[in-house]
């Protein structure tokens, strides 16, 4: 059995979809660095899950992860409160984002994508890079983590699929045009949902574009002993949990991954329709 | 005189076991031997024939990895002396329920059984398995008594049967174990490897538990390597010991074979066992097998696989093994009951590719047929392709349960520990590794092995862990480590 607590010190709704949590968990706080995640289990019957840590602070002895509610566990971390507890939290686990110098560094953010994309940007701007940010959610109201980035960016772009704030259209278009306008990139690093990981992999390729990408396969341990989360970067096998979960998006087979994770769609319908009929 | 009389006393097969019906247990995941009452034990007890020790022929007790005093234990049983017997047992075996279930007997104790010579050896598992399973349903819970305390503190990565023992045993000694896991379960393979129908997770719980009350501190959840590096745990301990496992699978490496239905044995029953997969939706992890599920290999993993499988639905579930059946490396038992069962031996085969349908799901797999060559370096004779013979098998669900490999997390964080070619964690006999104070056994520096190996490096380590801390600090110079590392 578990002997340890995880108590939650703080939750809130950033969107109504969307879920952050301040965990207190000393001993990963403290060795935390920015791409890394946990894996957590929110009780006895529960999935273990990967979330990537939108923040930690080894003084405050916290970290803190934000989640999407589309599924089972993902909506039941959205019922907890301050007080409650998980049943089990793993981490830190994967390879922590490199941190170097390149020079100036665009990263490009899609929805719940921009959580995971705060920590980088911050890490990166303290390397001492020149940080150009973009981001991008359906409307204005999902964009989240939009003043945290703006603070520790050079330059920040907004976009809306809807057009209600910034750029109407996507993130790719306002990179397409850093590059048209031959602005000097040496380093793109993008997070969000697949396709838009694809699309701006695409987009940097013919310009040689150095891209790294946050991928998010299917994990059950997160400690690299199931090869759930197995994805192919440059035609050889990667253990995402623990080679990744960033890799060189100009090596990465999104096709197999897209269908990886649809694995279990019929299952994760089940559970969702179970949970959301016996609330 | 005596001998003579007691052997035609001798009853030539072990009191039967009862077993759930194999057309039943297909459909559940309970354990499948029953086990026995009270009396049908002593009357096992009572075929051994309490053999005196003697140089020149090995007994039951030098066929076990943990030299319990079988003898000594049985005694007790035929006297109805129950709890002396386990004090006997508890003195060298620290999860007797689990041994008594899944240790390859046949092979160890009972293989060498002076009345298993002409006819059934004695069932020293299954009466240890009943004194086991008796103190756990008799015995009152509460604090285990603890000999004085020498302050030394001892850190155990890994909670797997190696570390437990380490644990346990170090404990005895007064020593302060502290047992760090990656999982939220304690029991290394125990709990996420083999299914429920062998080994009721309750009683591994059970066995945790009773090291737990013995002084054992188990922190859960607790990656060695990602949150403190060896090094770190050496600052706050005396000693350090690695039994990280062999948790890694062996691909096959061939082509399509991250489709999607193809899953590693780890992957399959880690989601089935740990995470109790079988009881979705009422828990939240899932897992799915078609129609046809084809199994890759021949051991212990492979035939738990395709048994699992047939009890998650699976119409047809196939072993496709490369060799032939006397070299199944799987228990006699498990490959017994998996026939019983109905799971269907493709032999003298092995796979070439995955074939996928347009959504990129499993369909087929294509293999060729083997015939079997010269003995290789393990003895066994190695099977050679048929070139020609090649088939193709319809399937949804491949598992592949080839092998495990030591994992490498630990070792990759601690540079300067050396280990071998195949990835094991260098050790002399005492277990000592490379770097001071550390010590290292179980899958991790043997390879893939048996529960009671792994235990019996356990408690040769505690020995000499007990050793270092309180008579002889001196170490090993590297160069033992360079020879055992090449
Ligand atoms: C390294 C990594 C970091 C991640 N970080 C975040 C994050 O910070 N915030 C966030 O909202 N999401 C993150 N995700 C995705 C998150 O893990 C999934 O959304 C979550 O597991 C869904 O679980 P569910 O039960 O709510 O939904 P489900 O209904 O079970 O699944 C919805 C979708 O999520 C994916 N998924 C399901 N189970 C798993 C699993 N065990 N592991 C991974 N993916 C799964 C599948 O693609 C599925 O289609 C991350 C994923 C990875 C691999
Ligand atoms: C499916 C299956 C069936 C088997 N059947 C049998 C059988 O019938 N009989 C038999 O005798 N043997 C059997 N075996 C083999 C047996 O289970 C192993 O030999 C034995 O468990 C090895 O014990 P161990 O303590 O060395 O390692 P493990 O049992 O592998 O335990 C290692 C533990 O270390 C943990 N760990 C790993 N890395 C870290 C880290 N960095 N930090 C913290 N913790 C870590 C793991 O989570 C795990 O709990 C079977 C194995 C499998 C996979
Ligand atoms: S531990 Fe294993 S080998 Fe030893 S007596 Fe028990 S069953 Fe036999
Ligand atoms: S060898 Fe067999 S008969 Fe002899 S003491 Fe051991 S168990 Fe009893
Ligand atoms: S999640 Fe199991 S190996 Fe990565």
């Amino acid at each position: 059995m578990c002997a340890n607590m995880y108590e939650i010190v703080k939750a809130e709704k950033l969107t109504p979809d969307v879920t952050r949590l301040e965990i207190a968990a000393p001993h990963i706080a403290k060795k935390a660095m920015a791409g890394q995640f946990v894996m957590l289990t929110v009780d006895e019957h529960g999935e273990r899950i990967p979330l990537t840590m939108a923040d930690f602070s080894a003084e405050k002895g916290t970290i803190t992860i934000v989640a999407l509610e589309i599924g089972k566990t993902t909506k039941k971390l959205g019922t907890l409160k301050a007080g409650d507890s998980l049943f089990s939290l793993v981490g830190p686990l994967g390879m922590p984002t490199e941190l170097k110098n390149y020079g100036t560094v665009v990263c490009v953010g899609g929805g719940i994508g921009l959580a995971l994309m705060y920590p980088v940007v911050r890490s990166l701007k303290k390397a001492g890079n020149r940080m150009i940010s973009i981001i991008g959610a359906k409307n204005k109201d999902l964009l989240i983590y939009e003043d945290e980035i703006e603070k520790v960016s050079d330059e920040l772009y907004v976009c809306t699929d809807d057009g209600s704030k910034g750029h109407h259209g996507f993130v790719s278009d306002v990179l397409k045009r850093l590059v048209d306008e031959k602005r000097k990139i040496d380093e793109v690093y993008a997070v969000g949902p697949i396709i838009m990981m694809k699309v701006i992999a695409n987009l940097t390729r013919p310009y040689n574009i150095h891209t790294v990408v946050s991928l998010n396969p299917i994990m059950v341990d997160g400690t690299g002993m199931c090869g759930s989360c197995r994805v192919i970067v440059d035609g050889k096998t990667k253990i995402g949990c623990v080679d990744g979960p960033e890799f060189d998006g100009h090596k990465v087979d999104f096709e197999n991954l897209t269908a990886r994770n649809r694995r279990y769609l019929a299952e994760e319908e089940i559970s969702l329709r179970s949970f959301m009929g016996a609330k | 005189m005596a001998e003579g009389k007691k052997k035609s006393r001798i009853i030539p097969k072990k009191y039967p076991m009862p077993e759930q019906d194999p057309n039943e247990r297909v459909k559940n995941f309970n354990e499948v031997p029953l086990g026995q009452d009270a009396e049908t034990i002593t009357l096992e007890a009572k075929r051994c024939l309490q053999c005196k020790e003697s140089p020149t022929r090995k007994l039951c007790k030098d066929g076990c990895p943990v030299e319990i005093d079988i003898p000594g234990f049985i005694k007790q049983v035929q006297e109805g002396n129950f709890s002396e017997a386990m004090r006997i047992i508890r003195l060298k075996q620290n999860l007797p329920a689990v041994c008594g279930r899944v240790c390859p007997y046949e092979n160890q104790c009972e293989g060498n059984c002076i009345v298993g010579k002409k006819n059934d050896p004695v069932g020293i598992g299954r009466i240890e398995r009943f004194l086991a399973d008796w103190e756990r349903n008799e015995q009152k819970k509460g604090k285990i008594e603890a000999p004085p305390s020498t302050g030394k503190k001892v850190a155990v990565v890994g909670g797997g049967p190696a570390g437990l023992t380490v644990a346990g045993d170090l404990a005895k000694l007064g020593h302060k174990a502290t047992v760090f896991e990656a999982l939220q379960y304690s029991g290394g393979v125990l709990v996420y490897g083999i299914p429920e129908f062998r080994l009721p997770k309750e009683i591994v719980k059970a066995e945790v538990d009773f090291i737990r009350r013995s002084g054992v501190d188990i922190k859960n959840d607790h990656v060695v390597g990602k949150l403190e590096t060896v090094d770190e745990l050496l600052e706050e301990h005396d000693a350090v010991f690695i039994g990280t496992g062999a948790g890694l699978p062996n691909w096959t490496n061939l082509e399509g074979e991250n489709l999607n239905g193809i899953l590693s044995a780890n992957e399959f029953l880690t989601r089935v066992n740990l995470m109790k997969a079988f009881n979705f939706p009422d828990y939240d992890t899932p897992i799915r097998v078609g129609k046809r599920v084809v199994t890759l290999g021949g051991g212990n993993v492979a035939m738990d696989c395709a048994r699992t499988a047939l009890r998650l639905g699976a119409e047809e579930s196939i072993i496709l093994y490369r060799r032939s059946d006397a070299e199944l490396p799987a228990r006699r038992e498990e490959i017994h009951h998996a026939k019983e069962e109905g799971v269907r031996f493709e032999l003298l085969a092995a796979p070439v590719k995955y074939i996928g349908d347009d959504c990129g799901n499993v369909k087929q797999i294509e293999a060729i047929r083997m015939e079997l060559g010269e003995p290789d370096d393990s003895g066994r004779r190695r099977p050679i392709r048929i070139e020609g013979s090649n088939f193709v098998l319809d399937c949804q669900t491949v598992l592949i349960a080839i092998g495990q490999s030591p994992n490498p997390l630990v070792p990759m964080a601690t540079p300067d520990l050396k280990t071998t070619k195949w990835g094991t964690i260098a050790v002399d006999a005492d277990g000592r590794t490379s770097k001071k104070g550390v010590f290292a056994g179980g899958d991790i520096s043997t390879g893939a092995a048996t529960v009671i190996l792994a235990m019996g490096d356990g408690k040769r380590a505690a020995k000499a862990i007990h050793k270092y801390l309180t008579e002889d600090p001196s170490w090993p110079d590297a160069e033992t480590f360079e020879k055992a590392s090449c």
